[in-house]
């Protein structure tokens, strides 16, 4: 048994004694008698070298796939070895929020650095020091936009499932109306966005590119929520953000993403990191932590926690929000995978990630399969097929291929990164031609 | 220390992924206008920046860190190793069942153990931290009483001793926070608390101990009069980390309950998170959990379950997962015999600093504390002008993390000191002496004091005007 308790049993029982206590029975002598537990009924504890091997069997009882062609809001990029070295430094790891600004000086810089990348990133003016993920930074965006007369929220269907659900949770702890706004063909159809908006509209919300993948076209429907007094959030894939147009450019009042493609393994769906930016008129409705540049007494450049009259901590129930914990090692795994790229790797990603989920529709759609849209699409597409979708994903599987999402019996949702060669690809057409029999 | 952004040059950069091996495309749309500035630094410079980073950040393995109410107890490696192996490191969320039996798996034993160590019946690991646990509970509150039709109750009782969480998390739950009045022994008012039921009362969330550092006597009476206006209990499982395997909130009377995996179940806080807040709740509110469980087949499979009037889901998939992986790697490791002797040292150590400086230091409770303590240095400040953040500002130059200052918002000029168990007695020996030193020096000339740190990177930050002008970013030169 392990308790990684320094003192030994006899020093325990001289600090007992040396603060008047006989026994630990005595410490916890002011416990009634009612509630104390008699014994707890978990297994004896085990030693280092034991618990390493169960953990290791646990693991291998996972199928770790090579060739990953599923995305769906968890995405299988390339994570550069020096992301790895720098987030397991231990200062980094085992401290806790910054609050003593003298002594963490170099959590706050990076954390402010993250900030700006951000805003690089999404246009916009301001960013927080991170959310849960991708989704809460969705339904935190959301919350954001209430006002006292707007309490309805429009989200589109082409959002991811995931976030949507979310978002309705969040709606409901709040007793915000949330509104669908159907699509038409893979895209949210902008006649349903208007005829749903109205005076009680606080904001729209749009995933771009969306759920199938597709690029929606994110400037017009933003003016349609903009005519309608609404604010209009975008969920944006981070890695697509080196080439498609900004939020900021496609006038969103708020960016939101989730933060995942930037460093983070895939994790079995977490820790994630959401990334949340706004205008500058927004700043002081963002939730979380922010960090701010100011000087020391001596004149110093120094950075701080600051803007925390929104948080809980000051605020309580007329905070911003309840958030408290973030993510904040997955912000700083987003700002060194973010240096190591530099602007041109992450470009070069994107332009990867489109090439390559192009070939792959090609070759697909070339082995039986049918594309189901044909719109500008970044790194996923959907397709149809006359075979059912599960027997095409065993065959894949049977090769060590994780094959893409099965969305219903017979579509399939694709996703290709850098990671996915062209002979990798080759064979997982191969493969699919032959379940289809052509 | 250079910003990122002044290191490197254009030109500048890591040669990490290879030529495009199909034919290359480009986007159809209009794409992005502005051009994208991020750092341009080789991967030398970057490593050493995060090293420079590094060394001005003081994290548990830096030193004695008692903050309280945060925990901050040792991080075992092991915890870290078994979380890195690729067969959870590199699993998509969205595999098939049957190649996921081991993720499956670490689930449904941290949810059993968690269950059994809080006296639950079942648990989500959906919750990312321990505010978001809240939030999640509060919800399963509004559900059940929504699912009785009883949706007049929409009042949340909080004592005023609570964290700020509590009443932010009933505030986004949709609920009215009332605040309950604490007594005189830092304990819930019984009187007030019964003037504040009736059948608006959704339900009342409770540390214990308490925020003060005090285990409330009183509780199977206070969960009692909650239950009999018709009202929930909810545990904030911030403090567990004194009376784990001793007392289990089920047993208190406890209807729901969040844990913080990075306070009790040494998880690391990285800074400010990730964490994770499972939710445990009692039999009756199983059907209103969010997300997914995990149940076993026939067979001896594992499968996911749902929730039948799930709440929804409070984030994507499951959780911070790996966080899991670490916690329960904690909890095999100490077992039934380590989890109660980490909460008696974790007291113990308490105690022990208690009495040590209560000859100085005044406290703000003069009883035995749980696993921290609170002193009231409002006299001092009276007198001879200096507070609490002058303490603990001198702290930071004797390599020791200061107590979380100002907090409980109940006790005037208040330092919460939280040793936790994993701190040997000559560091407790060491941080007593350093806080006796600077109740000397305080004595003898406050100005000291206020001058405070001396020997850190930065002095005192201006925090006015870093909210007055904020610059939350860095400006590239056009």
């Amino acid at each position: 048994m392990g308790s990684y308790l320094p003192n030994s049993k006899q020093e325990q029982q001289e600090m007992l004694k040396q603060i008047g206590f006989e026994d630990f029975d005595q410490l916890f002598a002011h416990i009634p008698e009612a509630v104390k537990l008699k014994e707890l009924k978990i297994p004896s504890g085990i030693s280092e070298m034991e618990v390493s091997e169960k953990m290791e069997a646990l693991a291998e009882k996972n199928k770790v796939f090579r060739h990953i062609f599923r995305g769906a809001g968890a995405y299988d990029h390339y994570i550069p070895a020096i992301v790895n070295s720098v987030v397991t430094k231990e200062e980094f790891v085992t401290a806790y929020t910054p609050y003593q600004a003298e002594i963490s000086q170099g959590l706050l810089q990076s954390i402010f650095e993250y900030q700006t990348m951000i805003c690089e990133l999404t246009g916009m003016e301001a960013s927080n020091a991170s959310v849960y993920d991708g989704a809460t930074a969705a339904a935190e965006a959301v919350e954001m936009c209430r006002e006292r007369k707007r309490q309805t929220v429009c989200v589109s269907a082409t959002v991811n499932p995931e976030v949507i659900k979310v978002i309705r949770t969040y709606c409901y702890g709040s007793d915000t109306r949330v509104v669908m706004i159907g699509e038409k063909d893979g895209l949210t159809d902008p006649t349903l966005l208007r005829e749903a908006l109205d005076d009680t509209s606080a904001c729209f919300y749009l995933q771009q590119p969306n759920f199938y993948g597709n690029f929606e076209d994110a400037d017009a429907l933003g003016a349609i929520a903009h005519e309608a007094g609404a604010k209009f959030i975008m969920g944006c894939n981070p890695i697509a953000l080196a080439i498609m147009k900004t939020p900021a450019e496609c006038g969103a009042d708020i960016a939101v993403g989730e933060g995942q493609p930037l460093g983070m393994p895939l994790a079995f769906g977490g820790p994630y990191l959401g990334f949340m930016a706004a205008t500058s008129k927004m700043v002081r409705k963002l939730p979380g932590r922010i960090v701010g540049e100011t000087t020391d007494r001596e004149g110093k450049r120094a950075y701080v926690l600051t803007l925390q009259a929104r948080e809980q901590h000051i605020r309580r129930e007329k905070a911003s929000s309840n958030i408290c914990s973030n993510q904040a090692l997955c912000a700083l795994t987003a700002g060194v995978y973010l240096s190591a790229m530099g602007a041109q790797g992450l470009e070069q990603a994107a332009k990867l990630c489109l090439s390559k989920a192009h070939y792959l529709k090609e070759q697909l759609c070339e082995s039986g399969l049918q594309a189901k849209y044909s719109h500008p699409f970044f790194h996923e597409f959907v397709t149809t097929s006359k075979v059912p979708a599960g027997k095409i994903l065993a065959a894949l599987e049977e090769k060590g291929i994780l094959g893409g999402l099965p969305l219903n019996e017979y579509e399939i949702l694709w996703c290709a990164t850098e990671k996915n060669t062209r002979a990798e690809m080759d064979q997982a057409a191969a493969v699919v031609k032959e379940v289809c029999g052509i | 220390m250079k910003l990122i952004f002044e290191r490197g040059k254009e030109g500048q950069g890591c040669t990490l992924l290879p030529e495009c091996d199909v034919p290359e495309r480009s986007l159809e749309i209009p794409g992005r206008e502005k051009k994208l500035n991020l750092p341009h630094v080789s991967e030398n410079e970057l490593s050493r920046h995060y090293t420079e980073l590094a060394g001005e950040v003081h994290g548990v393995n830096n030193g004695f860190y008692p903050l309280g109410s945060c925990t901050m107890k040792y991080n075992p490696k092991v915890n870290e190793r078994a979380a890195a192996l690729p067969g959870f490191a590199r699993i998509h969320p969205l595999q098939g069942e049957a190649s996921v039996q081991g993720c499956l798996e670490v689930m449904e034993q941290a949810e059993r153990l968690l269950c059994e160590i809080t006296g639950m019946d079942d648990m989500t690991l959906q919750p990312a931290a321990g505010a978001h646990g809240e939030f999640t509970g509060l919800l399963l509150i509004k559900a059940y009483h929504d699912s009785r039709k009883d949706e007049k109750r929409k009042k949340i009782l909080v004592p005023d001793s609570a964290h700020g969480t509590n009443p932010a998390s009933a505030a986004m739950a949709g609920m009215t926070v009332v605040s309950i009045p604490s007594g005189p022994d830092g304990c819930v008012d019984l009187e007030k608390l019964r003037e504040a039921v009736g059948p608006d009362t959704a339900g009342l969330m409770l540390t214990n101990p308490n925020t003060v550092g005090l285990f409330d006597r009183n509780i199977l009476e206070i969960t009692a009069i909650v239950h009999e206006a018709g009202g929930l209990v909810y545990y904030d499982g911030a403090n567990l980390n004194a009376v784990m395997g001793v007392v289990r909130p089920g047993d208190m009377g406890f209807d729901v309950v969040h844990l913080n995996l990075h306070k009790t179940f040494s998880t690391p806080h990285g800074g400010g998170g990730p964490g994770s807040g499972p939710v445990g709740c009692k039999a009756f509110l199983r059907e209103f959990l969010p997300g997914k469980g995990v149940c076993r087949r026939e067979n001896g499979s594992l499968q996911w379950k749902s929730y039948e009037h799930s709440v929804g889901s409070v984030k994507s998939f499951y959780g911070n997962f790996l966080v899991v992986v670490k916690a329960l790697s904690y909890i095999l490791t100490l077992g039934k015999e380590g989890i109660p002797e980490a909460a008696k040292n974790a007291v113990l150590n308490a105690n022990y600093m208690m009495e040590k400086l209560k000859d100085l230091y005044p406290m703000a409770y003069h009883e035995t504390c749980m696993h921290e303590f609170v002193m009231t240095l409002e006299k001092m400040k009276h007198e001879i002008d200096v507070s609490a953040m002058d303490i603990a500002k001198a702290l930071l130059d004797y390599g020791i993390h200061p107590p979380t200052m100002y907090f409980p918002l109940i006790v005037h000029e208040a330092l919460m000191i939280e040793p936790t168990e994993t701190e040997s007695r000559e560091t407790l020996d060491e941080a007593i002496a350093a806080f006796r030193e600077i109740y000397e020096k305080a004595g003898k000339d406050p100005e000291v004091l206020h001058e405070a740190p001396v020997g850190t990177y930065i002095r005192r930050p201006d925090e006015v005007q870093a909210a007055r002008k904020p610059i939350l970013r860095y400006e590239f030169p056009e």
